[in-house]
Order: C-alpha cells, then sequence, then structure tokens
C-alpha cells in the first residue's frame, strides 16, 4: 500500500490545463477495469487525450465505525478499504468487483458495478453518501456529505456513481457501510433455471434473510447471512442439496468462476427479476434481476436475445471496451448530452466515453 | 425568478386552453377555491396561485405543460401539500399543478416484488394495498397517512425506519417523468438498474425542479414476522447521544432508533399518555425486527447496552399495543409540541451522530439567548435532527427570531460536517442557509443542471438552489453569526 498522499492540486491544474489548451484527459484508476473503458475504436490516445493517472491520490481521510461512514481518495486501493473495514469487523455493502484482484475506489464508483448482494444490501450508489470532483472546468466541488441524510440540492454525488468519470474526475468519496454478518451460509439447490427463478422470486416475498442467489448450470447457490439463529432457522426452512465451496460469492463478484472463461462475447442484462429464463442460457444472478450471458458467434443469437430483453422490459450491455460509453437513446438523449454539457462543456473529461455533444 | 407580468388578454388565453385539456372542475380560478392552496405545509409562507390545474392522466399533464411552455408560465408541482419547506409554495403568476387526482395504484406485481403507482397516491395507500400480500413499501415519513409518493420522490422523504430500509431513493426504481419540454423519460423499470447517467437519482429530490413525476415503481419488501419496541429514559441528553452511538458500533442496525427531549416527552405525555417517564431529560424508542431467535437476542445486547450507558428505566413492550403505544407518543409528538404553543418552526438538520450531544447543547444555549423554547423529537440514529422551535406568529418579531434562531441551529448542523436538511428539502425555506453549506462554484454547477432539463426557468423556478447573487447579499450573516444583517429586506 502506497504511503497516503494527497495530490489533488497536481490533478485540478492537470484538469484545467488541459481545458484551457482545449486537451482531452483519459482518467484511470488502477486499469483493472480498463477493459470497460477503452470507449470507441478511435480511442483518447487516437483523438490526443493524454492519460491522467489517480493511483497516487490516495488514504482513508476519515473512517469512524460507529458513523458507519468512510472517506477515503479516490486513487486508495479496494483492497486496502475493505481490509481497514475488516479490522473494524465492518464491509462495503455492495461489495465491488475486484477483477483481476485490482481497483481503486475512485474506479469503482466510476464504474458502479455492484457485487452478489445487490439486491439485499443496495447498489454501489445507494452507498454514495457525497464526492468530492473535478469538473471540466477544473472546479473542484463537494456534493453530498458524510451523514445518511442528506436532500441539501440537486443529488450530485450519486450522479457520479456508473458516470464512468464523465461528469468529473473524482477525488474522494463517502460511503455508507456496515457491520459484518455475524454469520454466513451458502445452500445448493440443483435446479432447472425457471424453477430457480420461480424459487427465488418466491422467497422474495417472505422475510429470509437472504443476501445471494445465484444460478449457473443447473445449480442454485443461496447465500444467508446475519444473526446466527436466523440463519440456522432459515436454513432448516429452505433445505438444499448441500454446501458450497468457501470463495463462491467472490470468485462470482470477481468474474472468476469457470463460467466466465467460455469464451464467447460477454453480455450483462438488467430485467425485471421475474423475467422468463427458459432457453437464455444465462447465468442468473441478483435473484433474477441481473443475468449474464455468453454470446454464441453468429448476430442471429444476439439480435434474437436482445429483443427478448426489450420485451421483458430490461437492457442489455456487451461487457466489453464499449460498455463504459454513454450512448443514451430515447428522449432521455438530449438531457443526457446536457448534463454532460453542464459539467463538462469543452469536453476535457473522458471524452471517448462521453455522450455526443449536447445542443 | 421575477414575477411575470401577464395582460389580461393572455390571461384569458391561456385560461381558456387549459380548461380545454382538463376534464369539467379540474381547473379552479376563484379565489376562494384557490385559496387552500396558498402553501404547502410550511404555513408561514404563502401565495395565492393564479391557476390551479388539477390532471387526472398523463396525457392531461403533458398537455398543461405544454400550454404553460408555449406561453412561459411559470409551473409548480404539488403533491399532497405536506412539504416543510415551501417546495410547493405557488406564484402568483403561475399554474400549481396539483398531481393529487392522479391517485391510482396501477399493479402491484408480486413475481418482481414491486408496486406501480401514480403519482398522487399517498405513501401508506402502498402499504395497505400490498399488505394483503405480506409485502410493505417500507419508507415511513411521519405525514405517510397524507403525503403522496411524488412528493416523497419529489423530497427524497425519509422516515423513522430509514436507519435500516433506507430512503426513497433506495425503494424506487422506475419513474415516468415528464420535462418542461414535452419529452417523456422512462428511467430505471423493474429492474434493478439501467445503463447510463442515473438520472433516477438525480430525479429523487430534485423538488420538482427537473420533472414532474407520473409514475412511480417502487420496491416492495416482506413485512418483518416480528418486532420488538424497547423505550429507554436517560437523566441526561448526553448519555442518551452517547447510547444511540455505542448502539451502532456494536453493529446493530435497529428498524428505528429516535429520541426525544424533556419538552417534547412532556408535550407528547400532556397529549397522548404513551406512559413516557416524565422526569427524564430524553428516552430513546428503539425498534429491532426480523424473525424471532434473531430480534430476541438483538433485543438482549440492546438492553445491555442502554444500561451500560446509565439508562435509569427501561421498558419492553409485551404485545402489540403496548409497542403502538410507545409509538404513539412520538408519532403525535408534532401536533402534541403544537399545543404548548400557538406556532412552532420545525427544523431539518443532520450531522454526524458523534456530534449529537454538542449540537444539542448548542441549541439549548440558542434558546436562551433567543429567549424561545425548542422541543426536540428526532430520527437519532441517522442523525437527522427536528428541533421545534416554539414561537407565537402574534407577536411582532418572534417569527423572524425564530428563523433566525433555526438558521444559527443549521449553520451549526454545517459547521459539524452535517447538512441543512436531512429530508424536508431546501425549498425556498433554506434558500440561505444553502449558501453556507455549498460554495459559489457548487451551486452554480447546480443551476446548470437546473437549466439542462429546464431551459427557460419554468418548472418551479426559485426553488431549493439559492442564486450567487442572493448568497453574495447575505455574504455578511455567517460572518456575523447568524444575525440577519438586513432583516426587512423581502427574504423571499
Ligand atoms: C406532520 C408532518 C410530518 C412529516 N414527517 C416527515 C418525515 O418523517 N419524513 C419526511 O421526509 N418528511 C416528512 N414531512 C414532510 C413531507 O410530508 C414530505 O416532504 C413529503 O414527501 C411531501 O409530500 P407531498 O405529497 O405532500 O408533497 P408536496 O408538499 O405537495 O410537494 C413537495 C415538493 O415536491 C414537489 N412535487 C410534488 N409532487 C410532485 C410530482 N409528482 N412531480 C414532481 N414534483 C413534485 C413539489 O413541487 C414540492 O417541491 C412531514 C410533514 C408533516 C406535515
Amino acid at each position: 500500500m502506497p504511503p497516503d498522499a494527497d495530490i489533488a492540486d497536481y490533478l485540478q491544474d492537470a484538469v484545467a490545463g488541459a481545458a484551457a489548451r482545449g486537451g482531452a484527459l483519459c482518467i484511470s484508476g488502477s486499469g483493472s477495469k480498463a477493459f470497460l473503458a477503452a470507449g470507441h475504436a478511435t480511442g483518447p490516445q487516437a483523438a490526443g487525450g493524454q492519460l491522467l493517472s489517480t493511483t497516487e491520490h490516495t488514504g482513508i481521510i476519515d473512517y469512524r465505525p460507529e458513523e458507519l461512514v468512510l472517506t477515503a481518495r479516490a486513487g486508495t486501493s479496494l483492497a486496502h478499504i475493505e481490509a481497514t473495514l475488516g479490522a473494524a469487523g465492518q464491509r462495503l455493502p455492495f461489495e465491488p468487483p475486484r477483477f483481476r484482484g485490482g481497483g481503486t475506489l475512485g474506479g469503482a464508483v466510476a464504474c458502479g458495478l455492484s457485487g452478489p448482494g445487490r439486491p439485499w444490501f443496495g447498489a454501489l450508489r445507494d452507498a454514495v453518501l457525497g464526492v468530492e470532483l473535478i469538473n471540466g472546468l477544473g472546479e473542484r466541488l463537494r456534493f453530498g456529505g458524510q451523514v445518511m441524510k442528506n436532500v441539501a440540492g440537486y443529488d450530485l454525488a450519486r450522479l457520479q456513481a456508473g458516470a464512468f468519470g464523465t461528469l468529473g474526475l473524482l477525488l474522494s468519496v463517502s460511503l455508507k457501510v456496515l457491520p459484518r454478518p455475524q454469520s454466513e451460509r451458502t445452500l445448493v439447490f440443483e435446479l432447472d433455471p425457471a424453477t430457480a427463478v420461480a424459487r427465488c422470486r418466491a422467497w422474495a416475498r417472505q422475510p429470509y434473510p437472504l443476501t445471494g442467489a445465484c444460478h449457473a448450470d443447473g445449480v442454485l447457490r443461496v447465500r444467508l447471512a446475519g444473526a446466527p439463529a436466523a440463519v440456522d432457522e432459515a436454513a432448516a426452512a429452505l433445505g438444499g442439496d448441500g454446501a458450497a465451496a468457501p470463495g463462491y460469492w467472490d470468485a462470482l463478484r470477481d468474474h472468476a468462476l469457470d463460467w466466465f472463461r467460455s469464451g464467447g462475447c460477454l453480455w450483462r442484462l438488467s430485467v425485471p427479476p421475474a423475467a422468463d429464463p427458459a432457453g437464455m442460457d444465462c447465468l442468473i444472478n441478483w435473484a433474477g434481476a441481473e443475468r449474464w450471458w455468453s454470446a454464441p458467434s453468429g448476430d442471429d443469437a444476439t439480435a434474437r436475445m436482445l429483443t427478448r430483453v426489450a420485451q421483458a422490459g430490461g437492457h442489455a450491455r456487451r461487457f466489453d471496451a464499449t460498455y463504459g460509453i454513454q450512448q443514451p437513446t430515447g428522449p432521455a438523449a438530449t438531457y443526457v448530452r446536457r448534463l454532460k454539457a453542464a459539467f463538462d462543456p469543452a469536453r476535457v473529461l473522458n471524452p471517448h466515453l462521453s455522450p455526443a455533444d449536447a445542443y | 425568478m421575477q414575477q411575470v407580468e401577464i395582460g389580461a388578454a393572455e390571461r384569458q388565453r391561456v385560461t381558456a386552453r387549459l380548461a380545454d385539456v382538463l376534464p369539467v372542475g379540474a381547473l379552479l380560478t376563484e379565489p376562494r377555491a384557490l385559496k387552500p392552496y396558498e402553501s404547502d405545509g410550511l404555513t408561514a409562507i404563502r401565495e395565492v396561485p393564479w391557476l390551479v390545474a388539477l390532471p387526472e392522466s398523463e396525457s392531461q399533464v403533458r398537455a398543461v405543460l405544454a400550454i404553460c411552455r408555449e406561453h412561459g408560465v411559470p409551473v409548480v408541482p404539488r403533491g399532497a401539500g405536506t412539504g416543510l419547506s415551501g417546495g410547493a409554495r405557488p406564484r402568483a403568476d403561475g399554474v400549481l399543478l396539483g398531481l393529487a387526482r392522479m391517485n391510482r395504484i396501477l399493479e402491484i406485481d408480486l413475481d418482481n416484488c414491486v408496486a406501480r403507482v401514480e403519482p398522487g397516491v399517498r405513501n401508506l395507500a402502498i402499504s395497505q394495498a400490498a399488505g394483503e400480500h405480506g409485502l410493505y413499501y417500507a419508507p415511513d415519513p411521519s405525514s405517510q397517512i397524507a403525503c403522496s409518493i411524488g412528493g416523497n420522490v419529489a423530497e427524497n422523504a425519509g422516515g423513522v425506519h430509514c436507519l435500516k430500509y433506507g430512503l426513497t431513493v433506495h425503494n424506487v426504481v422506475g419513474l415516468r417523468v415528464l420535462t418542461i419540454e414535452g419529452e417523456t423519460l422512462e428511467l430505471g423499470g423493474k429492474g434493478l438498474d439501467a445503463p447510463g447517467y442515473d438520472l433516477l437519482a438525480l430525479m429523487t429530490g430534485s423538488e420538482g425542479m427537473l420533472g414532474v413525476v407520473t409514475e412511480v415503481t417502487v420496491r416492495l419488501l416482506p413485512v418483518p414476522p416480528e418486532k420488538r419496541v424497547v423505550l429507554a429514559a436517560f437523566g441526561e441528553v448526553a448519555a442518551a447521544a452517547a447510547a444511540v452511538g455505542a448502539i451502532i458500533a456494536e453493529g446493530l442496525i435497529p428498524a428505528g432508533l429516535e429520541m426525544m427531549d424533556r419538552l417534547a416527552i412532556q408535550a407528547a405525555e400532556a397529549f397522548v399518555q404513551a406512559g413516557y417517564p416524565r422526569g427524564a431529560a430524553a428516552i430513546l424508542l428503539c425498534e429491532l425486527d426480523g424473525v424471532g431467535a434473531e430480534v430476541d437476542a438483538a433485543l438482549a445486547q440492546v438492553r445491555r447496552i442502554l444500561i451500560g450507558q446509565g439508562a435509569f428505566s427501561i421498558r419492553v413492550a409485551v404485545d402489540a399495543a403496548e409497542q403502538a403505544k410507545l409509538w404513539l407518543g412520538r408519532k403525535a409528538a408534532f401536533p402534541a409540541v403544537g399545543r404548548l404553543a400557538p406556532d412552532y418552526y420545525c427544523m431539518d438538520g443532520t450531522i454526524p451522530r458523534a456530534r449529537l450531544a454538542e449540537v444539542l447543547a448548542h441549541i439549548t444555549a440558542l434558546e436562551a439567548e433567543f429567549g424561545l423554547a425548542v422541543a426536540n423529537v428526532f430520527h437519532a440514529g441517522d442523525g437527522n435532527l427536528h428541533p421545534l422551535i416554539l414561537y407565537d406568529a402574534n407577536r411582532p418579531g418572534e417569527l423572524e427570531r425564530a428563523e433566525a434562531m433555526g438558521a444559527r441551529i443549521l449553520a451549526q448542523c454545517v459547521a459539524v460536517g452535517g447538512t441543512v436538511t436531512g429530508e424536508h428539502g431546501v425549498g425556498l425555506e433554506k434558500l440561505d442557509s444553502m449558501c453556507g453549506q455549498f460554495s459559489p462554484a457548487e451551486l452554480d454547477q447546480m443551476h446548470r443542471v437546473k437549466h439542462a432539463f429546464d431551459p427557460a426557468g419554468l418548472l418551479n423556478p426559485g426553488k431549493a438552489v439559492p442564486t450567487l447573487v442572493r448568497c453574495a447579499e447575505l455574504g455578511g450573516m455567517h460572518v456575523h453569526g447568524g444575525v440577519l444583517p438586513f432583516a426587512n429586506l423581502p427574504r423571499f
């Protein structure tokens, strides 16, 4: 872990300088999710953009376990943050993926990805309480704060989650954290996808302490967590065909399961959780709401899948270099473009991922 | 925004066009009919609207917005009018767009555990409709029998159970929103996320300034099978505050953790006889929920903490009736305090929990300085304070004194790292306090966001984000410790 360092002034100069020259910046953290953010084939470098790394802007600025809030600089590694929380018996509720073990706080927030517990503990954006950022004008701005409830002004802090750095360079983030559950257990059920989804939906209407539900290759794994008594009671009620290997949920979170090594083009589907899975051939996470699909080659299968997802009222994104591109469609596109212009009129910040120009 | 002068002929044209697109009886024009709409729950700030439109469908809302846009008429959205910051205060030159008649529950989708409702549906009505399936909508503002889900979204409303179950923003998965330019935005849906900028989060808490919410999809949760309610009484406010921190520090997340101080306890006892110990300087109400074995274990832990922190009396409700009775005092606290004085002014700052005792002591000092009493009832677990400043509007200068004292309390909340509003919103009320919390560049960024959605500035103009000019004129306020420099100037 590098020592704590505050390079906000340097980062601000870099953004202000680029804005003054009419230049472009390509913001990066540790690079663990760069495979989602290369953007258009022309790329930032091709367009003359400069790399600007936040990895040296590090350190936990404030952490008081009894407040359930942690504030850290954007370049702080997720591993360091989670180790610090773990030492106090706490955790990040949204379980950010650590692809290839890496990841910084800023990168996690910019990408906005949440792990297996999302339906129960909330998404990354739900845990964001406040941010400090540099907008495209080179101004340092703070939105939100370090308290649980805050409705002063527009929520421009949560808006940064998943914006891939196109609205601001994140300097620091305050997050809501949670106590680690006292006990955890994973149950295994051998079921076909349709039955698995039906079970998950029925369980969602019951007060079981579920914190994970994922089906792949004919096996549904269910994570229970909470007070030991509650976990025991639920395990007895739910039954099951065995227990899962330890580390399953982390491997799922980090896409380290064999399932993710099939080699096809990976798609992420976000659908109403009860959407009929028959014939979809997906890994079904989040009790149905998040699905991963490895597309066979050929355009037909992809076109059919996209139609199905749209009919189900969901969305599909390719989980590759294009994932980070903010490509709005429909009536929202106008507002998305104008929002970009409101934060970064000269298109200094990650132009290769940004929505097209407004007006 | 300056008031717009509208000529008589133009007025007639607009009125006629609106009447054309609305059902009979859905356009109010007569002074007597308009009067009830002159304020929201913050009755100190009033203005009778020019017109009130009460559409019954999204297409009627769209038509009203189109006419107002064409004629440059400001539009103020309103749900149930229970807001406490003047966010729904109308304008004499504008149309008040009341959404209360759009009150249908469109769908309870049990497979996806969501409800799709129109914006005028009352918060509690959702849980009542879901209740027969063992489900409910978690955010429960104290005003839940009256306030609308559209208003909840606009304010990002909280409630007693938000410590464990989150605010409105955590429990809404989809919105339909009409922009003033006539676009229909479908944000989110029945799934858990959508690609691109999180406009759903941005819209939540935007106080009706970025768009009009015409449909809301909320997440439904299973009703917890068991709950326990504990009442603990303390001889010192500081000890009660420390107990709040200790409970959280031990890894417990109660469903609710509320605090009331001496004056609030006395008021509640006099009003509803909840059985609170009258000698207490502060009480904590703690609700634990979950399955049986779990709540009993948590209850034992909480009891031990409360004793350790010096509670002189601990009472665990034995049955649902007693639980309801203990909660009754808290839920009736606002009207109870309302009986102590002709008027009260409800504040809404949030602070880090660790600063509770210090900020409450500061408020006590301000009571002496301003000569006004304060009753405190609040969401202690979230650090969300609701000091109720008692005053008498009929006594010259008292309202102004109450407002000045309120501004000082909010400034203190900001000074300890908190915020000027936890759940009631900025509206018109806290515009000045916003100047102390945000820099000019930050406010300007917010104005640019507003401009992105409403370039003409017609949707609820002048609310939530103060102009830089206003803040500059107010500059002296914070330097001089909150004494309003130009108290006689119009403030809104
Ligand atoms: C006794 C009492 C107790 C309260 N307790 C709580 C509490 O515990 N927690 C809490 O958070 N609040 C509380 N409140 C405040 C208030 O009830 C909430 O702010 C509520 O969310 C307002 O809903 P409403 O329908 O009354 O909205 P209104 O007051 O009508 O409007 C509020 C704001 O929302 C906008 N708006 C309304 N509907 C729409 C729409 N469809 N589209 C776009 N904008 C819209 C308005 O323009 C305005 O800015 C309390 C109020 C009272 C009087």
